[in-house]
């Protein structure tokens, strides 16, 4: 199972690096969002797979036994999911302004800022 | 010495304060400031007399060699005495001047700036300390050459001044901190004793040519030149001052106390004539040709650097000695000089010397000043000027080689000086002509005409008794430049017939002629206007919009504006070094056949649902061109991955990204009416080239993921906190626990992020610009 997972992060990757590179603004969002669930698959992926034992210590338990999930890559990608919420629902309203005022969903058309003054000496 | 220094710089930064108190008497404090300076330097004459410098160590950044170490001997005390007494009179002088300025505060403010820095260059011990202070006199410069910043020209000339001589004072940073490497040393007391091992050390070469490089900056030789008469833009006491009297000397200083440690070999002593005498010769020849009087003289100082740069390059121990002789008596007559064509200016309105006319009738103590200093300029007996001309003749003329040709330029220069002597002292202020006197605004107060006559007897009284007032310090001087067997100098007016005295009363009379054909030179600029098109002056603005193309070229390239080039370039620089570390590291992911039936037979069944539903998912959401499609195919491949976590083990997890989820979607379908439609936007090309980029870039990914699980997980976090989870923190799930308990510090940040978030989407919301508002 594991190459198999490896491949699917692997294919979410190459679709979201696809979408960055797209000059629509719509897509550049989706783009990102995918992104944000592919390094949290390879984070979770990388503190490796455990089947059906999550980590919970038991009822009757005062210390989690062997097979459990590592907690550690878990507590660090639900850090990652809540805050890339934050980054997301901030990107849509943006991208809702940014079209709303420049009238344009083509990323290339927002380059005025990194021209050089060519009336500069 | 330091209290000198930090001195200087309060009472440099108190200036507009005082002038807001003081009014036109802030000139009061500002004189008494380099007379005390003054004073207190006298009290070193007797020990560094008698042969003993004075040394004195502050430490200041001691991890990187760098000291405040000041260093009086003989020609530290001589420059100290000479910048701080032209500082009592420039200052004095100014104030006059600049006499109802509103700015006049931040002009003494520079002022005092640069005067301190100047004592600086002149005692410090430490050469990255003397950086330090060259480099504050260069951009005190700048700031008093841009004074009159409402001009566009002082503002380039500023610039001008400030590109060149930092340029060349980068050059001397590099040349100073090898010469540091070299002699394992930054100390100038210390280094000068390494003499051998530094000629003979690999660095000799670059050290000497980039040192050299930032003294012909700063003293405006051939062909860095051509800052110095564009400085004539900056308020005339700034002129006398820094352009003539001292920071364009600072060069010749530097030269004249690395001449003990690096001169003496062949490419130290042929490299430094030769451009001193080419400057000794472009300037004089080019002074002949001026008609505004700052111009005039700007063009002699270039001339009278080169000779003083010239002495050095001889290098004899009598050329040293007569450079400092020549040295002194430059600075007194081109300070006076200068000073008094400010007065006119100032009297006059105007500094062209065809439409300046007896001056002298209405002026008279000015004209009395003018003709002390020019006399002493065209080397009359018995001014002191003469004696410096007489020491600088027989310096070149008694040069171990080169003689002939050194001295035709040194003698050439000089009769430029006695045509331009005689312009200044005799043909504006007294030579009668058809034209009437030139009338006169208001006649000059006495700060404007006491310091330049002040000067002017001085110039007399050392001329007439050069051993009882400046001799010993010259010695001195002589000394700490060019070793124990110098010192003998006897300076006297009368040498007896020689061919020193013939080569001085030919100047006399040719200087004469060339004055009387004045008027033939000044129209040389119009018929020698293609050469000086070619000029250094040309080059520099040539390298400027050179450079400054080159930087925009730059620049367009690397910043192209396009957001998927820089997420290009990132992700292409990411794929080489993970590549890079593979191959260094042979790092090899081991994928066999084996693998492969193991990976798919291991697979349960509801595993492929996952699959099922992520895979062509995947695939959709980059390809479709609805909104509403792309929306719900990316949810699904959220919940597909929520599904993955519960599987494998992470339900708080699974929780999390299905409530995640469900929020963006339903957010996305919120504002969904006002975001663009989709559509394709790409050519083929570029679609091409991002489906490889982006196919290499998921290729790379997974591959380090297999890579990394190929090494066994070791981790002491993941036992630890099964252990303690319930026994320290009272926790049964074990990632709740992490997050509120043990690392609750992050989980605070977390909260503050989302936040700042929602802080600025609230205002992103009230915000409402109007359509095809500028962004």
């Amino acid at each position: 199972m594991d190459l198999i997972f490896t491949i699917a992060v692997g294919l979410l990757f190459a679709a979201s690096l696809y979408m960055i590179l797209h000059r629509h603004l719509f897509k550049l969002i989706v783009g990102l969002m995918v992104f944000g669930l592919a390094s949290n698959l390879y984070v979770f992926a990388i503190g490796r797979l455990t089947r059906e034992q999550s980590a919970i210590i038991p009822g009757d338990a005062d210390v989690a036994f062997e097979p459990f999930a590592d907690p550690v890559p878990q507590a660090l990608i639900l850090t990652a999911i809540v805050i890339g919420f934050g980054l997301q629902a901030f990107a849509i309203v943006l991208v809702k302004r940014l079209y709303q005022v420049s009238d344009s969903e083509d990323i290339d058309e927002l380059k005025n800022t990194d021209k050089i003054d060519s009336t500069e000496k | 010495m330091i209290f000198i220094i930090i001195a200087g710089l309060i009472i440099a930064f108190l200036a507009p304060l005082l002038h807001r108190l003081l009014g036109k008497f802030i000139a009061v404090p500002m004189v008494l400031l380099p007379l005390g300076m003054f004073a207190y330097f006298c009290t070193f004459i007797s020990p560094v007399l008698a042969g003993q410098p004075v040394l004195q160590e502050h430490s200041w950044v001691p991890a990187l060699g760098v000291n405040f170490q000041f260093l009086l001997d003989g020609l530290g005390l001589f420059f100290a005495l000479l910048i701080t007494s032209f500082g009592v009179l420039v200052m004095g002088y100014a104030g006059s001047y600049l006499k109802g300025d509103e700015q006049l505060g931040r002009f003494y403010l520079y002022l005092t700036l640069f005067m301190t820095a100047m004592i600086g260059v002149v005692i410090s011990n430490n050469i990255l300390g003397l950086l330090v202070f060259w480099e504050l006199t260069s951009i005190s410069s700048y700031l008093l050459i841009s004074y009159k910043h409402k001009y566009e020209v002082a503002r380039a000339s500023a610039l001008q001044a400030l590109l060149i001589t930092n340029g060349g004072g980068l050059c001397l940073m590099a040349g100073l901190i090898l010469l540091g490497i070299a002699g394992d040393s930054y100390a100038i007391t210390e280094l000068v004793q390494l003499r051998p091992e530094l000629l003979a050390h690999d660095f000799y070469l670059p050290v000497v040519l980039l040192i050299m490089l930032g003294a012909f900056t700063k003293s405006a030789q051939f062909p860095f030149h051509v800052w110095l008469p564009n400085a004539m833009a900056a308020p005339t006491p700034v002129s006398a001052y820094l352009h003539s009297a001292t920071m364009v000397k600072a060069g010749v200083y530097l030269l004249a106390r690395f001449t003990p440690m690096l001169g003496g070999t062949e490419v130290w002593n042929y490299t430094i004539m030769a451009v001193g005498a080419t400057t000794a010769v472009v300037g004089a020849f080019l002074a002949l040709q001026q008609l505004d009087l700052k111009a005039i003289l700007a063009y002699t100082t270039i001339s009278a650097l080169g000779s003083l740069v010239t002495l050095i390059g001889i290098g004899s121990t009598f050329a040293l000695e007569a450079m400092m002789v020549f040295l002194l008596a430059h600075a007194l007559y081109k300070g006076a000089l200068f000073m008094i064509a400010g007065t006119v200016d100032h009297a006059t309105g105007t500094r062209d010397t065809t439409k300046l006319h007896l001056l002298g009738r209405r002026m008279p103590m000015l004209a009395a000043a003018a003709v002390l200093s020019s006399l002493s300029m065209a080397g009359i007996i018995p001014f002191f000027g003469f004696i410096g001309k007489e020491l600088l003749y027989e310096g070149a003329f008694e040069a171990p080689s080169y003689a002939m040709p050194l001295t035709i330029g040194i003698v050439f220069s000089g009769i430029a000086f006695v045509a331009v002597a005689m312009r200044l002292g005799y043909g504006i202020f007294f030579r009668k002509s058809a034209h009437e006197a030139t009338a006169i605004g208001h006649a000059p107060e006495p700060g404007l005409w006491l310091p330049p006559l002040l000067l002017g007897i001085a110039g007399l009284v050392f001329g007439l008794l050069p051993n009882l007032t400046v001799t010993p310090i010259l010695n001195a001087a002589g000394v700490s430049i060019a070793g124990a067997e110098a010192g003998q100098l006897e300076l006297a007016l009368w040498h007896g017939f020689n061919p020193i005295l013939l080569l001085t009363i030919l100047t006399i009379l040719l200087g004469i002629v060339a004055y009387v054909f004045t008027n033939v030179f000044t129209t040389w600029p119009v018929h020698l206007e293609r050469l000086y098109n070619i000029g250094p002056g040309q080059l520099y603005y040539f390298f400027k919009r050179i450079s400054a193309r080159g930087a925009k070229g730059l620049t367009g390239s690397v910043q192209s504006g396009y957001l998927r080039y820089y997420v290009a370039t990132i992700i292409i620089t990411f794929i080489f070094l993970v590549i890079g570390a593979i191959l260094q590291e042979n790092l090899y992911a081991v994928i066999t056949r084996d693998t492969w039936i193991k990976a798919f037979s291991e697979i349960r069944i509801y595993e492929y649902i996952l699959l099922i539903l992520m895979v062509p998912a995947t695939i959709y959401v980059s390809q479709t061109n609805s909104r509403l499609i792309a929306i719900t195919t990316m949810s699904l491949i959220g919940y597909a991955i929520a599904l993955a976590y519960i599987f494998f083990g992470a339900p708080d997890l699974a929780a999390t990204q299905f409530l995640i989820e469900t929020l963006t979607a339903v957010l996305f379908v919120l504002v969904l009416h006002k975001l663009p439609t989709l559509r394709t936007i790409k050519t083929y090309r570029a679609n091409l080239a991002s489906i490889t980029l982006s196919t290499v870039f998921g290729a790379t990914m997974a591959y380090v993921m297999v890579m990394v699980r190929q090494f066994p997980l070791d981790s002491e976090l993941k036992a630890y906190y099964g252990e303690a989870s319930w026994l320290e923190a009272k926790g049964r799930n074990i990632v709740n626990v992490i997050l509120v308990d043990f690392r609750a510090f992050d989980t605070l940040g977390e909260i503050t992020v989302l936040a700042v978030a929602a802080l600025g989407i609230f205002s992103l919301l009230n915000l409402y610009p109007e359509k095809g508002d500028q962004l």
